[in-house]
């Protein structure tokens, strides 16, 4: 249990630092949603499955895409390396 | 519809040099953070947290309220009022986002379909993901999950084929009438609690049998009113930045 908590953390650290680091906008989101289901696992394993559906539905589901489609409306949307030259 | 900010990269200030200071005190800040939360942390038993209220809520739930599930009988039994606030919170960001984009030039479709494999799959998850959010908020009171959680899913399944197609229409217009009837039933219910002499959002129609559907009086309904409120609210919002075309 304990093992698995640990690999959940560093799993959900390693992701928030490539959410900072990353200079690609969409792989950032996409690093974010990643803490947010690893979050939301850890909360199914707390036996809190009320906050871990909401947490999988709302933080992992809604919110990435929300903030992919905010990057597409404001032109951020790259595939490369944050380079605004050849976007998607 | 592209609008490049070559800018964009001046917003990361760690690399440039002259921030010395700045990095320190971050460090410092972190290094004393970290430490505080370390004590905190190491003086509480893993998974034994010493809560009294906790403690009592978890007895008296559920005879109380007539819900299993011990987070709805919190979240609508015994601080419905919060809930609505909650729900009037999202309304006010979701109205604020609407308003805010529409001055945006809403309406126009976006982009082209997308493949067939994924148009196909939108479809085919559809009623899958419409029958789970549904399972999910009509059994709030009795298993994990509720308004807010099921109505995520089923912003999510009304989005899935509009991600698929962009050029499909989203109706706003049924979308805005289903969230102002459900937060309205909501609001309605609780002033129906007041007839009897009660205090708003008091428990109607009994609390049944518990662990049968039709149980824990007015919750469920509450549940369901928050659903649809949440689930239209944010398959609007997610079309409205997504820009799809308005049918009215």
């Amino acid at each position: 249990m304990i093992l698995l908590v640990t690999l959940i953390a560093i799993v959900m650290l390693a992701a928030a630092i490539l959410t900072v680091t990353l200079r690609n906008w969409l792989a950032a989101t996409a690093a974010l949603s990643v803490v947010s289901l690893a979050l939301s696992v850890l909360f199914a394993l707390l036996r809190a499955p009320d906050v871990a559906l909401a947490e999988a539905a709302v933080g992992a589901g809604l919110s990435g895409v929300l903030l992919a489609l905010t990057l597409r409306r404001v032109g951020l949307w790259t595939n490369n390396d944050g380079k605004p030259g050849d976007s998607q | 519809m592209r609008r490049h900010y070559p800018q964009h990269r001046v917003i990361r200030p760690m690399g440039h040099q002259g921030n010395h200071g700045r990095l320190a005190a971050s460090a410092l800040f972190l290094a004393g953070l970290g430490l505080l939360l370390f004590n905190l942390v190491a003086s509480i038993p893993f998974g034994h947290a010493p809560l009294h209220v906790g403690r009592a809520i978890l007895e008296r739930a559920s005879g109380e309220t007539g819900a299993d599930n011990i987070v709805t009988a919190i979240l609508l039994g015994y601080r419905g009022l919060d809930t609505l606030g909650e729900v009037t919170i999202l309304f006010t960001a979701a109205a604020a986002a609407g308003m805010v984009l529409a001055s945006a030039g809403r309406g126009q479709a976006q982009g082209e379909d997308a493949g067939f494999i994924f148009r196909t799959a939108a479809w085919m998850l559809f009623p899958f993901l419409l029958v789970v959010g549904a399972y999910i908020i009509i059994h709030g009171h009795l298993t994990p999950g509720g308004g807010f959680q099921g109505g995520a899913i089923l912003a999510a399944a009304f989005f899935t084929p509009l991600l698929a197609s962009p050029a499909s229409p989203f109706n706003h217009r049924v979308a805005t009438l289903v969230e102002g009837f459900a937060g309205l039933a909501f609001i309605v219910i609780g002033l129906l609690g007041m007839l009897g002499g009660g205090q708003f959002l008091t428990q109607l129609f009994g609390k049944g049998a518990p662990g049968a559907l039709f149980s824990a009086g007015s919750l469920p309904v509450l549940y369901l009113a928050i659903g649809l409120k949440v689930g239209s609210e944010l398959a609007g919002l997610m079309a409205s930045v997504f820009g799809g075309k308005e049918k009215a």
